[in-house]
C-alpha cells in the first residue's frame, strides 16, 4: 500500500479499515479471522506495518485489547468476523464499558443484501451490542467507512472513554471508494464537556480550606485522564495534607509509600479507609462512581460529609449517592484548576483540625487490618502475594488479575507505585479477563514483566490464550493462587450460606505444569512456603510464558470485609470475629 | 431524598439515524425506567433531526438521571423537561370508536360535539371520534364514552412544546 493519497485514491472498503487504523496510530490489532472478514484478512495479509496478535478466543481479544489500553492510555483495537465471532466478543465489550476502557472493536458482518435473511453467521451485532458499547454503527454504504472510523476512534478515547463496535458487511469490504483521512471532527451532536466551569473550581477549594475532616476519594478517572492527572493528584495531596484512598481501578494513581495514602475502601478495602470515609467531613470524589462495592449500604455511606464530585460523565452526579457540588470535566484540567484556585487564594487546609484527625487515622491503621496469620507448612495467599511484590518491586512490573480472591488480596497487597500498571476487571468482574490481558499489555511492553495474579477457577475460563502468548514469544507469567476452590464463592457460602459450599470446589483441575508443558510454556510449582522465593525467582528469570501453580491455602478468607448491606463501620476483620449479621435484604445484594 | 413520583414530558431532540429510538428505547428498558408515551418522528427533514416526546415517571432523582443518560447517547442534541419549563403544552389525539343503538350514539354524539371531537366516520352501528387534547382531557372523553358503547380507542401518544418565542 502506498503512503501518499491523493483526493483521487480509490481504495477498496478493507483497504480503508486498514488505512484509517494506521492513520489513527493503531500498531497493533488483536483478533481472530472468518468468512465475514476474510477480504480484511487479505490486506492485512499484503500489509507489513499493522502487526495482528491471533488470539484463540475473541473474548481473549477484547481483553488482550482491554490490557493494551490500559498500560499504554491508547485505544485498543479488535478484528472479528460475524456471528459467533461478534457474540463472543460481548463479554470483552462489557466489560470494557463498565469500566470505561478504549476499545475499537471492527466485526465482519454478512453481505448487505443478505441482512436479516438469517444468513449463515449472521446476527443482529449492532441489536446485541447496542448496550455494551458507548456507541455503535453499521456501514451500510463504503461512502461512509472512513468516517465511521475515524469517528470511532474519536468517541472511543475522548470524554469518557469506552468500546465502539463498527459492523462492516462483507460487500462493503469489497466496494472501491475515495478514502478520507482523519480531519478535525466537530462532531454534530456528541461534545463531551473536558473543560470544568470555574465556579464550582473556586467553591470547592473554599470548601477543601474548610474542612476538618476530609479525605479524597479517587478512582480510574484519574488513570484514565492521563499520567497528568496523576501528577497533579500528587501535587493535590501534597499541597493541602489531606488523606487519599482509591477505588479497585484507580491504584497507581497515588503511589502506595506515599504518606498520605490509607489503601483501597469498599467491600475489602482497608479498615482506615472505610473508616475514614465513614467519619469525614469532606468526601473529594474525584473520578470515581460511588460504586456498590464502595457505598456499602448507600444510606449509611459517609453519613456526616459534604461531597464533592468531579466527573468527565454527568450522568454520574447524584445516581447513587446525593452530591453538594458536583464538577463536570476531565480531571487533570480541574485538578490544574484546583491546584492553581489553591495556591492564588492562598488557601490553607486547618493545620489543628487536620492534626487531630491524622491522630485519629493513625488509631485506626494501628488495627493493622490486612494482618494475616502466617503458617510454616503450608503458603498463604496473602504470603504469596507479599513474595511477589517484594521479588519484582524493583522492576518494571504490570499486574493484571482474575476476579476472586486473590483479585482481592492483589487490591490490598501489592503496592502500586505509578498509575496503568494495574488492569483488573472491576465494574464486570469477569473471570478470565486476567490472562489475556496480560498477553495486551506485554505486547504494549515487550521488556517488562507482566504477571497475571490468578485464581484456578478464573484463569481456566481464558486458559487457551497460552497458545497465543507463547506464538507471539510473550513472557507472561499467569500466578495461579490455587487454592482448588472458587475462593470467594466459597468464602460468601460460609459466612451467607450456613456454610453449604454448593458447586465451588474446583474439583478434576488439570495439572497446571503439564498443562504449560502442552502449550510449550514453562510450568513450575510451589508447594511450600520455604521454596516460594527461588520458585518466584525463577519465574522471573525465565524469558518464556510461565504457569505458576502456587498451592495455597484452601480455606483462607479475605478480609477485612464489608458484608453485603452493611456500612463502613461494620466490617468483619477476621475468622475469629463472630459471624457477621447479614440482613435477609443484605443476602440479596451480590 | 425526594421519593414522590412524579409524571414528567421530555423532549429529546435526536439525528434521525437508524437505530436512534432503539437506543431511546433501550435505554429506558435497560435501566428500568418507565415510558407511559412516546412519539417520534422527523420534525426537520433538511437537518435530518427528529423529536421524540417522552411521558415518564419517577422520583425527581430518577428524572433528573433519565434526563442524564439520554444525555449520553452519541445521536442525542438535546433533552429538556417540558413539565420543568413554565410549563410546557402536552397535546395528544385519539380515535375513539363507539357503537350501539340508537338512543345511546346520539348521547355519545352530544357529549363529543360538547368536548370538541370531531365525527369522523359513520356506520349504521357505529361512530368514530376524532379528538385532540390534552391528555387529561382525553382519558375524560373516554370515561364518558364507556357507558355509551365505547369500543376502542388508539391513542397518538403526547407531543409537547414549550410555551415562548425559543425553539427547544
Ligand atoms: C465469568 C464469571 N463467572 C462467574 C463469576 C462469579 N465468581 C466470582 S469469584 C468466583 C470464583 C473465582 O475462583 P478462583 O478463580 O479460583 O479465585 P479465588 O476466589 O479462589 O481466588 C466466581 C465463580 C464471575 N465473577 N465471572
Ligand atoms: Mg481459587
Amino acid at each position: 500500500m502506498t503512503d501518499t493519497i491523493t483526493e483521487t485514491t480509490e481504495m477498496t472498503g478493507s483497504e480503508i479499515v486498514i488505512r484509517a487504523l494506521k492513520d489513527q496510530g493503531v500498531n497493533h490489532i488483536f483478533g481472530y479471522p472468518g468468512g465475514a472478514v476474510l477480504p480484511i484478512y487479505d490486506t492485512l495479509f499484503q500489509d507489513n506495518e499493522l502487526m495482528h496478535v491471533l488470539m484463540r478466543h475473541e473474548q481473549g481479544a477484547t481483553h488482550a485489547a482491554e490490557g493494551y489500553a490500559r498500560s499504554t492510555g491508547k485505544p485498543g483495537v479488535v478484528l472479528v468476523t460475524s456471528g459467533p465471532g461478534a457474540t463472543n466478543a460481548v463479554t470483552g465489550l462489557t466489560d470494557a464499558l463498565m469500566d470505561s476502557i478504549p476499545l475499537v472493536v471492527i466485526t465482519g458482518q454478512v453481505a448487505t443484501h443478505l441482512i436479516g435473511n438469517d444468513a449463515f453467521q449472521e446476527c443482529d451485532t449492532v441489536g446485541i451490542t447496542r448496550p455494551c458499547t458507548k456507541h455503535n454503527w453499521l456501514v451500510r454504504d463504503v461512502n461512509d467507512l472512513a468516517r465511521i472510523l475515524h469517528e470511532a476512534f474519536y468517541i472511543a478515547t475522548t470524554g469518557r472513554p469506552g468500546p465502539v463496535v463498527v459492523d462492516i458487511p462483507k460487500d462493503i469490504q469489497f466496494k472501491k471508494v475515495i478514502y478520507h483521512p482523519p480531519g478535525h471532527i466537530r462532531h454534530r451532536t456528541y461534545r463531551p464537556k473536558t473543560e470544568p466551569d470555574r465556579g464550582p473550581i473556586v467553591e470547592a477549594v473554599k470548601m477543601m480550606a474548610a474542612a476538618k475532616r476530609p479525605v479524597f476519594y479517587t478512582g480510574g478517572g484519574i488513570i484514565n485522564s492521563g499520567p497528568e492527572a496523576s501528577r497533579l493528584l500528587r501535587e493535590l495531596v501534597e499541597l493541602t495534607g489531606f488523606p487519599i484512598t482509591s477505588t479497585l481501578m484507580g491504584l497507581g494513581a497515588y503511589p502506595a509509600s506515599g504518606p498520605a495514602w490509607l489503601g483501597p475502601l469498599g467491600m475489602h478495602g482497608t479498615y482506615e479507609a472505610n473508616l475514614t470515609t465513614n467519619r469525614c467531613d469532606l468526601l473529594i470524589c474525584l473520578g470515581a462512581r460511588f460504586d456498590d462495592r464502595v457505598t456499602g449500604r448507600v444510606d449509611a455511606f459517609s453519613p456526616s460529609s459534604k461531597k464533592i464530585h468531579l466527573d468527565i460523565d454527568p450522568s454520574q452526579i447524584n445516581k447513587n449517592i446525593r452530591i453538594d457540588l458536583p464538577i463536570i470535566g476531565d480531571a487533570a484540567r480541574a485538578l490544574r484548576g484546583i491546584i492553581n484556585e489553591w495556591k492564588e487564594t492562598g488557601a490553607a487546609s486547618d493545620p489543628e483540625a487536620l492534626a487531630s484527625w491524622w491522630d485519629q487515622i493513625a488509631e485506626w491503621r494501628a488495627k493493622k487490618s490486612l494482618n494475616f496469620k502466617n503458617s510454616d507448612t503450608v503458603i498463604k495467599p496473602q504470603y504469596a502475594i507479599d513474595r511477589l511484590y517484594e521479588l519484582t518491586k524493583d522492576r518494571e512490573t504490570y499486574i493484571t488479575t482474575e476476579v476472586g480472591q486473590h483479585q482481592m488480596w492483589a487490591m490490598q497487597r501489592f503496592k502500586f507505585e505509578e498509575p496503568n500498571h494495574w488492569m483488573t476487571s472491576g465494574g464486570l468482574g469477569t473471570m478470565g479477563y486476567g490472562l489475556p490481558a496480560a498477553l495486551g499489555v506485554q505486547m504494549a511492553h515487550p521488556n517488562a514483566l507482566v504477571v497475571d495474579i490468578a485464581g484456578e477457577a478464573s484463569v481456566q475460563m481464558t486458559m487457551q490464550e497460552m497458545s497465543s502468548a507463547v506464538q507471539f514469544d510473550l513472557p507472561i507469567k499467569i500466578f495461579i493462587l490455587n487454592n482448588k476452590y472458587m475462593g470467594m464463592v466459597r468464602q460468601w457460602q460460609q459466612l451467607l450460606h450456613g456454610g453449604r459450599y454448593s458447586h465451588s470446589y474446583s474439583e478434576a483441575l488439570p495439572d497446571f505444569v503439564k498443562m504449560a508443558d502442552a502449550f510449550g510454556a514453562v510450568g513450575i510449582r510451589a508447594t511450600t512456603p520455604d521454596e516460594l522465593d527461588a520458585k518466584i525467582m525463577e519465574m522471573i528469570d525465565v524469558k518464556r510464558p510461565v504457569l505458576f501453580d502456587c498451592l495455597v491455602d484452601p480455606y483462607e478468607n479475605c478480609y477485612p470485609m464489608i458484608p453485603s448491606g452493611a456500612a463502613h463501620d461494620q466490617m468483619i476483620l477476621s475468622d475469629s470475629e463472630d459471624e457477621p449479621e447479614v440482613t435477609e435484604a443484605g443476602k440479596m445484594l451480590v | 431524598m425526594e421519593t414522590r413520583i412524579q409524571r414528567h414530558t421530555l423532549s429529546v431532540l435526536v439525528d434521525n439515524e437508524p437505530g436512534v429510538l432503539a437506543r431511546v428505547i433501550g435505554l429506558f428498558s435497560g435501566r428500568g425506567y418507565n415510558i407511559e408515551s412516546l412519539t417520534v418522528a422527523e420534525t426537520d427533514r433538511t437537518a435530518h433531526t427528529s423529536r421524540i416526546t417522552l411521558v415518564t415517571s419517577g422520583t425527581p432523582q430518577v428524572i433528573d438521571q433519565i434526563q442524564a443518560q439520554l444525555g449520553r447517547l452519541i445521536p442525542v442534541h438535546r433533552v429538556i423537561d417540558i413539565t420543568m419549563e413554565t410549563p410546557g403544552i402536552e397535546r395528544e389525539m385519539a380515535l375513539v370508536k363507539v357503537a350501539g343503538t340508537s338512543e345511546m350514539r346520539s348521547e355519545a354524539l352530544r357529549h363529543a360535539q360538547s368536548f370538541g371531537a370531531e365525527l369522523i366516520d359513520t356506520s349504521d352501528t357505529s361512530y368514530i371520534f376524532e379528538v385532540a387534547d390534552a391528555p387529561g382531557k382525553i382519558d375524560a372523553f373516554i370515561d364518558l364514552m364507556l357507558p355509551l358503547g365505547f369500543v376502542e380507542v388508539s391513542r397518538t401518544g403526547v407531543a409537547a412544546i414549550t410555551r415562548g418565542a425559543e425553539a427547544m
